[in-house]
């Protein structure tokens, strides 16, 4: 069989180095399993750019997926553009705002077969990814009864698609039956993170930000918004007493170590051959088998 | 006696290893067809040697480097005169040949061609290429002509290690064992401000990944956005590590470098020149195909000039015309404005659309150089050199504290007026 490529395509910062950390930890532990060839990680704002990703590998047969939240600007605008697809147009992916799933193309400056999937944050298994990172900060791989859970996002101001993909996996939770309640909080509109203790009657809250990078969304906004803290910079507890709430903030789900098995579900889904690969990076990343989870350092509760 | 034992036993290790190359070579000769299209006998040709086998037991052998022409060879004889048996020179060839066609193999890729650019190697391997000139085309621009090694003197060199700089990067190229060359190489990577440091004092790595970490930070613990700018940290080093360890170490020290340096010297290296990146962008960066022309000038003698960036900036602001600031002259081409560039650019887009003012304030000569000293500071990241107590620096901290007390109004900022538009034109009739 032809050599093939995963190209993780992320945004990457100009400022802040840990934006990538989760990015280059999920590329690892996919290369642990040997699933393919070749693994990179591609940014918009780092390198290698997304510009110039392609024509670093040597397999034919490249699947590149999106380590973003959403369809959207970035998925449907500034990856196919940069990455040269032929003939892309966001129809290709038909998809309602949550259910793009792969296009096969061909990135015309190399010649290479391009399988351009749907980004991480609408894929059904994220929804795993959102109840495993729920059980990581609560230390309790059977959390649920007496515990509410809130998915925090953006909201619509910038994209439509963000608050759908929120809405998407919330429901999907809530239908589990697994926690007392679950609910999606938006940073820019109602039902506004800031007043997440008024919308659950359960005395323990998780708190789950459907991001893919710790910055300063996660890690300064949120936890200040919701009253964990006077001052980010001075951390908060976990959980953090609000307004008789016990509130388990998570931080970005994208740093759960189970994020891999996204990224392989969705090249999966595009005809990469995994072999046992999926099953492997569950086992790596199950916090029962001893992996802490947390696929980045990231700041909390004061460190 | 246990030494010599000891010798004999990797004099027989060696044995075997080149026996291996030298079966692997004849297997390949054996099993290969004879060429249904040319009608020709099946060869094995590389690097200046070049083997034939003229009819079922009928060998040729020629290395035109070395004046070695044997023909009519029966297997046996061939695989002896392979062997290195009569002629040591000719074992070399062998190993060669299978380090590169089997150990490395990817004919045609970056990978290979970077490997063999490590060691001066002719980047095309066809029959009878003898180091030679011209086989290697270099940019037209600021690279310079590489100068190729043939396999004796490959071979020679390696014994030693041979030398190549990558931007900061050091890399050596060296057989794994000196003693008996089996032509396996490995390589060493450090910086190349540590070429005269002890191994022992540098930090040693052996898996291509730590090279992210060590990328990331300079040697300040300051986050470098820009991979190939000149802030590389020093002490550490990897050593020994395979072919494709050192391409992809590599590639995390200077993402995409390789493949652009071979597409170059492949002669297709696509250039976007600054018009077609700048009207290519959306969303907050649309606005940067708004900078002025003479603005793009100032942006890439800012940014992309070899203090700043070891790429050799080949984009220009369009097609036949070019930018003042030199682009530098290291090895690895920089095909289209990055995106720290494009993101600077969206600040000076902004910045050049309001218009010019005229503005009057009052300054000692020694104060209006100071501000000058104090660009330069900035501009030359040199301010952390400036000593507490050099008074004599205008960019030293208590010089522009003094200058902040002295001219800075109390609201802060610089007094001073903005001449209207109208008093300028009646100053000007
Ligand atoms: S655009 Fe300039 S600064 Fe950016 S990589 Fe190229 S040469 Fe370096």
């Amino acid at each position: 069989m032809d050599m093939q490529a995963l190209v993780i395509a992320a945004h990457g910062s100009h400022l802040n180095p840990d934006a990538s950390t989760p990015t280059y930890a999920h590329a690892d532990t996919i290369r642990e399993t040997g699933a393919f060839d070749e693994v990179r990680e591609a940014f918009w704002k780092e390198e290698p750019h997304f510009r110039e990703v392609i024509r670093t590998l040597e397999s034919d047969e490249v699947f590149v997926v999106p380590l973003f939240i959403s369809e959207g600007y970035f998925t449907e605008q500034v990856i196919p553009r940069e990455l040269r697809l032929g003939g892309w147009e966001p129809d290709k992916w038909e998809s309602d705002g949550t259910s793009a799933s792969q296009v096969t193309l061909e990135a015309e400056d190399v010649g290479k077969t391009i399988h351009y999937c749907g980004p991480v944050g609408t894929h059904d298994a994220m929804t795993d990814v959102i109840v495993q990172r729920a059980e990581s900060v609560t230390d309790d791989p059977d959390v649920g009864e007496g515990f509410g859970l809130a998915v925090v996002g953006h909201g619509t101001e910038r994209n439509e698609n963000s608050a759908k993909a929120i809405e998407y996996h919330t429901e999907r939770i809530r239908k589990r039956d697994r926690f007392d309640e679950v609910k999606a909080v938006f940073m820019d509109e109602e039902p506004e993170v800031d007043d997440v203790t008024e919308f659950f009657e359960s005395d323990d809250i998780v708190v789950v930000p459907l991001f893919i990078a710790d910055g300063y969304h996660t890690q300064e906004d949120i936890p200040e918004d919701m009253g964990l803290t006077e001052d980010y910079r001075l951390g908060w507890d976990v959980p953090a007493e609000v307004d008789g709430h016990r509130i388990w903030y998570a931080g970005a789900v994208g740093t759960e170590g189970l994020m891999a098995d996204v990224l392989l579900e969705r090249a999966a889904d595009a005809g990469a051959e995994l072999g046992d690969a999926i099953d492997r990076v569950r086992q790596i990343t199950s916090p029962a088998n001893g992996a802490d989870g947390d696929a980045s350092r990231h700041s909390q509760a004061g460190d | 006696m246990p030494v010599d034992t000891a010798r004999r036993v990797t004099k027989m290790g060696m044995d075997d290893e080149s026996t291996s190359a030298t079966q692997r070579l004849l297997s390949t000769l054996t099993a290969a067809e004879e060429s249904e299209t040319t009608g020709q006998d099946p060869t094995v040709a590389f690097d200046g040697l070049r083997v034939t086998r003229d009819a079922d037991d009928e060998f040729t052998l020629t290395i035109d480097a070395a004046d070695i022409a044997q023909s009519s060879l029966n297997a046996g004889a061939l695989e002896s005169l392979l062997a290195g048996d009569e002629l040591e020179s000719v074992a070399a060839y062998v190993t060669n040949w299978h380090y590169w066609q089997e150990t490395v193999g990817g004919e045609g890729t970056a990978r290979r061609a970077f490997l063999r650019w490590c060691e001066h190697a002719s980047l095309s391997v066809s029959a009878g290429t003898q180091g030679g000139n011209g086989d290697e085309r270099g940019a037209e621009q600021g690279q310079k002509q590489d100068r190729t090694l043939s396999v004796p003197d490959r071979y020679a060199a390696l014994q030693d290690g041979i030398d190549r700089e990558w931007g900061q990067l050091c890399i050596t190229a060296r057989f794994a064992d000196v003693d008996h060359s089996d032509g396996e190489r490995v390589y060493d990577l450090w910086h190349v401000a540590d070429a005269g440091t002890d191994i022992a004092d540098l930090t040693v790595y052996d898996d291509p990944g730590e090279a992210r970490e060590i990328a990331t930070y300079d040697e300040d613990g300051r986050y470098r956005p820009l991979k190939t700018a000149p802030t590389l940290e020093t002490g550490w080093a990897f050593t020994g590590l395979s072919g494709e360890e050192l391409v992809d170490a590599v590639g995390f020290f200077y993402p995409a470098t390789i493949a652009n340096w071979h597409r170059e010297r492949e002669g297709n290296l696509d250039i976007d020149h600054w018009t077609e990146t700048a009207d290519r962008q959306s969303g907050i960066y649309e606005v940067v195909s708004e900078l002025p022309r003479e603005a793009v000038d100032w942006m890439a003698e800012a940014c992309c000039v070899d203090s700043q960036c070891l790429r050799r900036r080949e984009w220009e602001y369009e097609d036949g015309d070019e930018l003042d600031a030199n682009g530098g002259d290291g090895p690895f081409p920089c095909r289209e404005p990055c995106s720290l560039v494009v993101a600077a650019a969206r600040k000076w887009a902004i910045a050049e659309s309001e218009s010019e003012r005229t503005y009057e304030l009052e300054l000692t000569p020694t104060e209006r150089n100071q501000l000058e000293e104090l660009i330069d500071a900035v501009a030359d990241d040199r301010t952390d050199e400036i000593r507490e107590a050099d008074v004599n620096d205008g960019a030293n901290r208590y010089r522009a504290r003094y200058l902040r007390a002295k001219r800075f109004s109390d609201e802060g900022g610089l007094a001073m007026r903005e001449q209207s538009e109208t008093e300028s034109e009646a100053e000007s009739n």
